[in-house]
């Protein structure tokens, strides 16, 4: 009686998943098509990984199709085909990916290092020793310019989603049609209007605040289109539950259906923040730049993050090269942990 | 009783009631404010395209349509000389690059959203929907970067495979064996910038499909593959659409990474692995540094030429998109 008691939880038993003895064949096909795939390479003059890559995916293919054909039919086997073929394409986009987080890890660790965060290129070059020299103004800048541009966007992106939502008056379709218009505007078009509109015609300079401007247009766009969807999602009765009990469209939207939709909204900033952080086209004509602190966003030119690698990569000397792998590299961190950040809080909220 | 009869012919036909609904000043002001806002974005795309091409219309009058059509770009040293500004060669390598990244990218995205929403299992799924999601927010001049250090190699290697068997058709066939710095290098960059887009946006389209009616596919007997092609696929459709437009968006217009990767030429290059090609945006950064102000005028009417596209491929898109979803339900 008392074992029964102490230990009351049984495994639950999955009837359906496959023993050891029926998953055999299938890994014995693995191997077959692995065995297959190195004679032939060695036979033919059909060498290199890309060989192996290719060889293994048609001989793992065809093997596992027959196994399928033979036990369930021609159905199985197109299905096994086609399963075969996703498994492939992810993992095409799997290996870019890893590609470039391990390339900019191994390459921008050799510059890391507390100094990186403490001084600026105000009295270093390009040629001098890694050691000295560091990132601080760059990094100051970029967070300036991240700040400004949600300031600006936020409210316009949002109010924009909610009228498309909420009230779908009668401009909602040409209102539509110009949010998608936007978000193929390129960062390069929006840096140059910025150019064409503001420094070609006035005697101002290129600084923080209009380095922050064509961000906010590029930020408008992405942050509207995902509110949208996100409000969208929210359900029609919460909507009609709320201006049932006698709230106006006002009380509704702000008491009920922006807090439902909260964590989405969340992630639809963060989204913006993600596609403008590393921007750096729109920022070669109206950033103009500096090498110190600059703590003034309207007077004085400034750096930033994406900014400082493109001097390097242009720049082209070992140097430069090497320092502008540090740069993106504290640049993906800085990006990465304010998604993860917001993200962590986005969960958070949508539990409660 | 007759009174009563009469009476009630007297009686006047009940008037309909009016009904009204009287707003509160809150929500005419909530109203109000939300229909103002939606308008920015009206303003801002009216704005750039007044800004653009007021200041490059100087460009366009001194060359006329040459603008569009020629292959040469030379702004004058000598006081004498004419300035010649010819955007063709440029408008075609923008096309041919984004055309390889949409093919490369759109159908490894869609495989991969569909990988994910139908067959790969729990851990996988969320490890490779995080990696994509994080590929989002990797900055366009990271792929530039990497692009040029990584990627080149590899990519020449791929393009001489692709010209030693494929090289009989004329796209593919090269004058001479130069691969470095050609649109297929570019277009690759450009398909893995945008395959996070694309797949993302597929997924979520996929992984909306009605639960019942993948449950009728497989109750009748589907397989997951026939299932996917009776059930998803006709659903998606429009979202994929969707999704590649938005990527083509961000194709047509990306700088810097195109940039570190493309040779710029001003000749027109049908074969998409020899070594040079064009692309607007990228010419507009290589040219502005050293650029005079006729010249920086001329590259404000290229920065109006490469909106004017990007708005109507939008447009077109968006025609394909509504009827997709028109004829997908």
């Amino acid at each position: 009686m008392t074992t029964l008691i102490t230990n009351p939880r049984v495994e639950p038993r999955k009837p359906w998943k496959s023993t050891p003895k029926q998953e055999l064949p299938n890994i014995l096909m693995l191997l077959l098509a692995v065995v297959a795939t190195v004679v032939v390479v060695a036979v033919t003059p059909m060498k290199g990984k890309l060989a192996y890559a290719f060889l293994f995916f048609i001989f793992g293919t065809t093997f596992q199709m027959a196994l399928s054909w033979k036990k369930r039919g021609r159905a199985a086997a197109t299905d096994t085909f086609a399963g075969a073929v996703m498994m492939t394409g992810g993992f095409i986009v799997f290996l870019p990916v890893v590609s470039l987080l391990w390339t900019t890890i191994s390459k921008g660790f050799k510059g890391l290092g507390l100094h990186i965060f403490t001084q600026t290129m105000a009295s270093t070059s390009y040629s001098d020793p890694l050691s000295k020299g560091g990132l601080l103004h760059a990094i100051i800048g970029t967070l300036y310019l991240i700040v400004i541009a949600t300031v600006i966007s936020l409210p316009l992106s949002i109010l924009t989603a909610l009228y498309l939502t909420e009230i779908k008056g009668r401009a909602s379709g040409l209102i539509q049609f110009l949010v998608q218009a936007m978000s193929g505007v390129p960062s390069v078009v929006a840096g140059v209007f910025i150019y064409a509109a503001i420094l070609l015609s006035t005697h101002l300079r290129g600084s923080t605040f209009i380095g922050a401007l064509p961000l906010a247009i590029l930020m408008i766009p992405t942050v509207t289109r995902t509110s949208q969807e996100v409000l969208n999602l929210v359900p029609n009765e919460l909507r009609e539950a709320g201006l049932a009990l006698g709230a106006t469209q006002w009380k509704a939207v702000a008491t009920i259906v922006v807090p439902a939709a909260r964590s989405g909204l969340i992630t639809a900033v963060i989204l913006g923040v993600a596609r403008i952080a590393g921007e750096t086209a729109p920022l070669l004509f109206t950033l103009g730049t500096t090498d110190k602190i600059n703590w003034n966003p309207f007077v004085g030119g400034q750096n930033a993050l994406p900014y400082y690698v493109w001097s390097g990569l242009r720049d082209g000397t070992e140097g430069g090269v090497q320092r502008a792998w540090t740069a993106i590299l504290v640049l993906l961190i800085l990006v990465l942990s304010l998604f993860t950040t917001a993200r962590i809080f986005g969960n958070r909220k949508a539990k409660r | 009783m007759p009174v009563s009869s009469t009476q009630i012919q007297k009686a006047p036909p009940p008037a309909p009631r009016e009904i009204t609904t009287k707003p509160r000043a809150s929500d005419i002001f909530f109203r109000g404010v939300l229909t103002t806002m939606s308008m920015s974005s009206l303003l801002i795309l009216t704005l750039i395209g007044l800004f653009l091409s007021f200041r490059g219309y100087q460009a366009f009058k001194t060359q006329g349509f040459h603008f569009l059509t020629a292959y040469d770009w030379n702004a004058s040293t000598d006081a004498g000389q004419k300035d010649v500004f010819g955007l063709g060669a440029m408008i075609i390598g923008t096309l041919i690059i984004s055309t390889i990244a949409l093919l490369i990218g759109v159908p490894l995205s869609v495989l991969t959203a569909l990988f994910l929403t139908f067959y790969a299992p729990e851990r996988i799924k969320r490890a490779l929907t995080t990696l994509v999601d994080l590929m989002a927010s990797f900055p366009s001049i990271l792929f530039g970067l990497w692009g040029f250090i990584v990627l080149m190699p590899m990519a020449e290697y791929w393009a001489k495979l692709i010209h030693k068997y494929l090289g009989w058709i004329p796209v593919f066939s090269v004058p001479q064996p130069a691969y470095t710095r050609s649109p297929f290098i570019a277009g690759i960059v450009l398909a893995i910038m945008i395959i996070p887009i694309v797949t993302s946006v597929s997924r979520e389209i996929f992984g909306q499909t009605p639960l019942d009616r993948i449950q009728a596919a497989y109750a009748l007997g589907a397989t997951r593959w026939a299932m996917i092609k009776a059930v998803v696929l006709p659903f998606g459709a429009s979202g994929v659409v969707g999704g590649a437009m938005l990527g083509l968006g961000r194709a047509l217009g990306e700088t810097v990474a195109v940039y570190s990767v493309l040779n710029i030429v001003f000749k027109p290059n049908w074969q998409v692995l020899y070594g040079f090609g064009g692309n607007i945006a990228s010419m507009i950064v290589q040219k502005w540094g050293e650029a005079s102000l006729s010249e920086s005028k001329a590259l404000l009417a290229a920065g109006f030429v490469l909106f004017v596209m990007t708005l109507l491929v939008n447009l077109g898109a968006n025609f394909i998109v509504r009827r997709a979803i028109k004829s997908g339900k």
